[in-house]
């Protein structure tokens, strides 16, 4: 990373350069807008050449800091390499360029590919069925929710209220809300599980689901799964399953087994397509047998004759989730990635958990470990050994990034104070993992022997600390001309 | 490895994992793939649709084909870019997060707003969250009044996200907006250019919502229109917001996409999603960072303003870098050749015996055209022409079977509009 102004893309602009071209227009300049509709110039937009925008954009690259330039142990977010394959494929012509609208006969490789990777997400959830539509995990969760609710509206009454334990992500309890539910949080217990008897005493006639992200966002798995399934259903609930953590078992367990009735996926999360610095996700979701009536329009379908098609036509659906059909494009990243690993996917997992452990044991003398239950994909740590020289989570994450890496999360999950979220997952071998070791354990050191080197860092990044609190305060959103 | 974490095998480390949960097989999803074959298998795929560069393409509705420049796709190549993730540590992410609010600036200064965010996932769950604002700025108000000419997808969306919320949904003609926008409104909403690509004076929606002190909620599905189109904020609406897919980002097959929200900036503290801030750092130096996170799920949970936590990054991105090279004077162009291409069609197809336009007003480079048959029937006849006709409206309209979409944009010469009209004429 290279520290440099860039200065913004309004402020190179000089007047009357351009870096675009057109054909000339070859039918005559008439349009049909009245005079009182038509706006002005559009005062302040860019005006600059193709090299000013080339560098513009290769120097704010720089700033940033992705998986290419090493390890990024961002706890539950499953950086993983995105394979390059991937991107080309997302642009075949025949995928970028094709229309939502076009007729359903000249878009049937679309159609095909979709059907196709519902049946592999089928199949690696052990679900009856999964739809494509959700726009993010967070839709997904939408979308999830709603299909209980509709299921259990069917029956009569779609209930009060969903239990999420406190190790949650904060997407979990927003998404109720919006679904019409109340929220009631379970605590964990000492060993960052869910107790069965707390379970059973919440789990009442009016609540309409349990959602359960699995493993846990401590990176522990439910050994009691099964019999949570069971105390949710006895009382006609449905257990929800939050798939971010899907990247810990994919290919070796299925949610199908564990009594899971629905559970969404991060694409961007297990299935490798790109983070791009915030989207775009997809958050396809598997269904039991008994929500599929539910699903969001459209589904795919295939005909007797082979071909396939869009239905829309579903009376017991939840309804539309978004316009069109399905994050496309990210579909086909995720499926040229899966098809990369085929039946042999669950080495992923095998990998994710391995090198998850390995940091675990590793650090586990330096680094507080509030739950010692076995670790899978991400391994949390604490700052408690470090605060007692007045060094927090927060100054260890901005630290790291003086060693190269990106922070561990450091803002999640509420149940551990100054939490250090790290997972690996299966992209790093030995000596990436090991250099991120030395690097947290030279900051450990740190932290004993030289604790006022924290409250400066970073130093090495391309802007020092930035005062987040000045720009909740006065908040300058925009550039003005 | 397995000798420092002390496990025997890597079995050992999946001791939590009942046995009863556990795949008998293995995932019966084929062997692994070679880069060669994945190509092979995919490009097959691809293979099987028809698309914008083997047809003459006049397909809208929401999606359209417009120009992208080389720069625009390549620079999303850069793995700073590609792999990066959500910019919550500014330190690191200053090119995302300054990238971030230079998007916020241009779709303010397309919109006429003096804010927008950094992007929603796409037009219709724009609409949603948008009508969620106007809720919680105009409070204690339960309806919201949409026009009938509203993307019949954005307006389902709305349908299934309200159902839940104890919030009613009216959708009414346009000339009847006033009427049925009351004291309980929280929002009136109209789209321009229509989905039937008519251009509506804003100030429609305007006068309903201040009638009753409602919110004015302004909808674009063709993001190229706001260079030639008086635009939302400049007409006085106080939300913006809808599809910016036009600007930059490929169609493929209708997303990843590009929703976007602009508004006033007194409502800036009620937007949902991502925002990304100016501020200094600890030298004094000019900084970004993403804030007013306090309306976020992250820190809010049930309490947020929504439950969206992604943005479309990538896609804003790329979005940024298309505005940037086309710059006030190139997004005019394209606006205006759009429009002149469309004028210069739609006469040509009013002059042929059997069809006829069925967009009354004026019109930005979409309009519907009612033929002597089905419209799916003249679609394929076309089709087999290799040109890609029309939107059908029948697919949301069944009364309208005879009618389809038509969008004409600055990729299509004149040549091929011609032959468009010539073709459409043999099935007069």
């Amino acid at each position: 990373m290279k520290a440099r102004d860039e200065p913004l893309i309004f402020e190179r602009s000089r007047p009357g350069k351009v870096g675009y071209s057109l054909p000339p227009l070859d039918v005559p300049e008439e349009l049909e807008i009245p005079a009182e509709l038509r706006r002005g110039a559009i005062d302040g937009e860019a005006e600059v050449s193709e090299v000013d925008v080339a560098r513009h954009f290769t120097r704010l690259s720089r700033m940033n800091l992705g998986i290419e330039d090493g390890l990024y142990p961002l706890g539950s977010c499953t950086m993983k390499h995105n394979p390059r394959i991937n991107e080309e494929m997302a642009r075949l012509p025949g995928f970028a360029g094709s229309h939502p609208y076009a007729p359903e006969g000249l878009t049937q490789g679309n159609l095909e590919l979709m059907w196709r990777l519902e049946r592999i997400l089928a199949e690696l959830t052990g679900l009856a069925r999964v739809t494509l539509t959700p726009c993010a995990g967070a839709q997904g969760e939408l979308a999830g929710i709603l299909m209980i609710r509709k299921a259990l509206e069917k029956h009569g009454d779609p209930r009060k209220y969903v239990l999420i334990p406190d190790s949650a992500h904060g997407t979990n309890p927003a998404t109720a809300t919006f679904a019409g539910y109340q929220v009631k949080e379970l605590k964990s217990n000492v060993n960052g599980r869910l107790d069965l008897h707390v379970l059973e005493e919440a789990m009442t006639n009016d609540v309409a689901a349990l959602m359960m992200t699995v493993p846990n966002t401590l990176g522990i798995f439910e050994r009691r799964i099964r019999e949570i399934a069971d105390v949710v259903h006895a009382r006609g609930g449905y257990l929800y399953g939050d798939g971010a953590n899907f990247n810990a078992f994919v290919g070796l367990a299925n949610p199908g087994r564990m009594g899971i009735d629905v559970m969404h996926m991060n694409l961007h999360k297990t299935f490798s397509t790109p983070h791009g610095g915030g989207g775009p996700g997809a958050g396809p979701v598997a269904v039991a047998e008994n929500l599929v009536p539910h699903m969001p329009v459209p589904t795919i379908e295939r005909r007797e004759d082979g071909t396939y098609f869009l239905d829309t036509d579903r009376t017991e659906s939840i309804g539309r989730l978004r316009s069109f059909s399905s994050q496309f494009g990210v579909l086909v990243r995720a499926l040229s990635y899966i098809l990369s690993y085929g039946e042999e996917i669950g080495e992923v997992a095998k990998d994710a958990v391995l090198n998850a452990n390995y940091i675990r044991a590793r650090l586990a003398d330096l680094y507080h470990l509030k739950y010692d239950a076995p670790t899978m994909h991400e391994v949390v740590f604490s700052d408690k050994r470090q605060a007692e020289h007045g060094i927090h989570n927060g100054d260890i994450a901005k630290r790291l990034m003086d060693y190269g890496f990106p922070p561990p999360t450091v803002s999640f999950p509420l149940i551990v104070a100054g939490a250090l979220m790290i997972e690996p997952t299966e992209t790093e071998g030995k000596p990436e993992l090991d250099a991120f070791v030395e690097a947290m354990r030279s900051i450990a050191k740190e932290a004993r022997e030289k604790p006022e080197i924290f409250a400066g860092a970073p130093y090495s990044t391309p802007v020092r600390r930035v005062d987040e609190a000045r720009a909740a305060k006065n908040p300058i959103l925009r550039w003005k001309p | 490895m397995l000798a420092a974490i002390g496990a025997g095998t890597v079995e050992d480390l999946f001791e939590d994992v009942p046995a009863a949960v556990r795949t008998e097989h293995k995932p019966r999803i084929g062997k692994p793939l070679s880069e060669i074959e994945i190509r092979r298998h995919l490009g097959a795929l691809a293979a099987r649709n028809v698309h914008a560069r083997h047809a003459a393409h006049f397909l809208g509705a929401g999606c359209y084909h417009h120009y992208v420049p080389a720069i625009a796709d390549q620079t999303l190549y850069r793995e700073e870019w590609l792999s990066s993730y959500t910019p919550y540590q500014p330190e690191i992410s200053q090119g995302t997060l300054q990238s971030i609010f230079e998007w916020q600036t241009h779709l303010a200064l397309l919109t006429g707003m003096e804010v927008a965010n950094a992007s929603l996932y796409e037009g219709a769950t724009a609409l949603v969250e948008a009508l969620l604002m106007a809720s919680r700025l105009a409070k204690g108000r339960h309806r919201a009044v949409l026009s009938k000419n509203i993307h019949p997808e954005y307006r389902d969306t709305v349908r299934t996200y309200f159902r839940n919320l104890s919030f009613e949904v009216v959708e009414v003609e346009d000339e009847k907006l006033g009427l049925a926008a009351d004291a309980q409104t929280f929002a009136v909403a109209i789209q321009s250019p229509d989905f039937f690509g008519e251009v509506h004076d804003w100030k429609l929606a305007k006068s309903a919502a201040a009638s009753c002190g409602a919110m004015a909620v302004g909808v674009v599905a063709e993001a190229i229109s706001l260079a030639l189109l008086v635009p939302p904020g400049e007409a006085g609406l106080d939300i913006a917001c809808g599809e910016a897919r036009s600007l930059g980002v490929p169609m493929s097959y209708g997303a990843p996409a590009l929703g976007f929200l602009a508004c006033r900036d007194a409502h800036k503290r009620q937007m949902p999603g991502r925002l990304a801030g100016q501020t200094v750092d600890s030298e004094g130096k000019r900084a970004f960072c993403l804030t007013l996170s306090t309306r976020e799920q992250h820190i809010r949970r049930e309490k947020a303003t929504s439950n969206i936590c992604t943005n479309q990054g990538l896609m804003a991105l790329c979005s940024n870098v298309y505005l940037s090279i086309m710059g006030k004077a190139g997004l005019r162009e394209t606006a205006v050749q759009c429009a002149a291409k469309a004028t210069y069609l739609k006469k040509r197809i009013a002059a042929i015996p059997g069809f006829e336009i069925a967009t009354a007003g004026p019109t930005f480079n979409e309009f519907a055209v009612r033929g002597p048959r089905t419209a799916s029937e003249t679609i394929a006849a076309m089709a087999e022409r290799d040109i890609l006709a029309g939107v059908p409206l029948s697919t949301w309209f069944p009364e309208r079977g005879r009618e389809f979409l038509v969008a004409v944009t600055e990729m299509n010469p004149r040549d091929e509009i011609d032959r468009y009209a010539a073709e459409l004429a043999t099935l007069s």
